[in-house]
């Protein structure tokens, strides 16, 4: 952990677009506060090679307040850097030393083309989504609370599943490129509550088999996707997708 | 007409039959380690003899070989194939990946862990099974009964082979060390009462099985029993 002002070697991901050949490229950074988050340290960066007449670093960002998942940098081998619990944007740079060297790459996956630098195309998520991860029920006013049938331990898993911010950490970080972690959260958020039950058995063939066409990995238990989600979504979640698969392919009678 | 669908040829189906697979193939293993360490009673291997005579004789156990191989070679097959898929989901690879922040390094090495058993496994059939099933066994023991355990003896001169042995054992303890919870997990067993429990017996089993293995070669070799 640094107090002073740091000085930093970058190495930064740059490709022109999501056809062209990428390589690292090597930035130096001077007078940096420790103070600053990750993505304010890019903002410096960018800065100066707009000055100088260069093409800015582009990269994903939103909210800044890590909860909207957009941000996600590979950072030294690990997404969104090294701290447990959070996003690239609330990564600040107390977290490095005088003189490091950062490498900055994009996520990489079949299913996340870079578009460009440092930003990836996620909208595969988005499909997978749309193949089944919604209720089709009306649930009417919110409700008395003591109304709803829902213990409060399957409330509260599901609400920490629910907790996923899409942001592709899991995928990014799995030697697989695996997508199961994001997958088996969204199917958890709904399997768990009444509203959830009457697509249950679609919905689970539906997602994993858009997972599936979109090309990421199978997922082989490291639980590098659980170590590494800004969230703390657990693979208990892959395990009660695993579990509603069976029953939907070997019990339910419903074809998908 | 209803069917199954992709229920085995999608990503979860396909961890399915290894992790099915892989269980049956746990089973086998302690049935296998249970036998051989028979020849730790040390009465020249006759009892363990008496075991292997069973084994080669019974005709349900001689169904359940056909029933393993079957197994062993869907393991196999499905393990490269996963191998495979999930390299390609990363056609670009990272140029700096930190790997032991987050996972062991053998959850990530079970390929190359099961390419390495392939190896040893080859070597191992070659020096027994077809042995004791084809070629045949040259001598009797004193019960009357086919002498595996000298050819064992016979087998176990060669330091390299006892080499071999070991280091194979090495790499099945780890690749149980991952496979054995992994295994469950996949079969959607998990559980806040019993993941504890599988997790530790997994420990014990993956330790237990391959030092037992491989103190057959290092006792043979060293003259320990005989």
């Amino acid at each position: 952990m640094s107090t002073g002002n740091m000085n930093l070697t970058l190495k930064v991901w740059r490709q022109k677009n999501n056809i062209a050949k990428g390589s690292l490229v090597d930035y130096k950074l001077s007078n940096i506060s420790p103070d600053m988050s990750f993505l304010e340290m890019f903002d410096v960066l960018n800065e100066g090679l707009v000055d100088k007449g260069e093409e800015p670093v582009v990269f994903d960002h939103d909210c800044r307040e890590g909860i909207c998942g957009a941000c996600s940098m590979f950072i030294n081998g690990q997404p969104h850097g090294p701290l447990q619990g959070v996003t690239t944007c609330q990564l600040h740079m107390r977290s490095f030393k005088d003189g490091d060297t950062i490498v900055v790459e994009p996520w990489r996956a079949k299913a996340f083309p870079v578009i460009k630098d440092l930003m990836v195309d996620r909208t595969a998520f988005d499909r997978v989504i749309a193949a089944g991860g919604f209720i089709s029920v009306n649930t009417g006013n919110a409700q008395d609370a003591n109304n709803l049938p829902i213990p409060k331990v399957k409330a509260d898993s599901a609400f920490e599943a629910a907790a996923c911010i899409g942001c592709g950490a899991c995928v990014a970080t799995c030697k697989n490129a695996s997508a199961m972690l994001f997958v088996s959260a969204k199917i958890s958020q709904l399997a768990q509550l009444p509203q959830g039950q009457p697509e249950r058995y679609r919905r689970v063939q539906s997602m994993v088999s858009q997972m599936d066409a979109e090309g990421f990995g199978n997922c082989t238990n490291t639980g590098a996707c659980e170590a590494e989600c800004p969230k703390g979504i657990s693979l208990e979640n892959i395990a009660r997708m695993n579990r509603d698969f069976y029953s939907a392919k070997f019990v339910s009678e419903e074809e998908v | 007409m209803a069917s199954f669908g992709n229920a085995f040829s999608s990503s979860i189906g396909k961890k399915l039959i290894m992790g099915i697979t892989g269980l049956f193939l746990v089973l086998f293993l302690i049935v296998h380690c249970f036998i051989n360490a028979l020849i730790f009673i040390n009465d020249g291997g006759l009892t363990f003899n008496i075991g292997a005579h069973f084994m080669a004789t019974n005709w349900l156990i001689r169904a359940g070989e056909i029933v393993l191989f079957v197994g062993l070679i869907a393991h196999i097959v499905q393990g490269a194939r996963l191998t495979f898929q999930n390299q390609a989901a990363r056609p670009v690879k990272y140029a700096v990946s930190n790997g032991n922040a987050n996972s062991k390094w053998y959850s990530r090495s079970m390929g190359l862990l099961g390419t390495l058993l392939l190896i040893f496994l080859i070597v191992h059939l070659s020096n027994f099974w077809v042995v004791s099933r084809f070629t045949g066994i040259p001598t009797t023991d004193a019960n009357g009964h086919e002498d595996l355990f000298a050819v064992m003896k016979e087998t176990f001169k060669n330091i390299w082979i006892v080499v071999l042995y070991v280091l194979a054992m090495a790499s099945l303890a780890y690749h149980l060390l991952h496979g054995f919870s992994s295994a469950f997990q996949t079969l959607g067993w998990n559980h806040k009462k019993y993941t504890p429990l599988i997790k530790g017996v997994g420990v014990w089993y993956s330790i237990i099985i391959a030092l037992l293995f491989a103190l057959m070669p290092i006792a043979i070799y060293a003259g320990f029993i005989n």
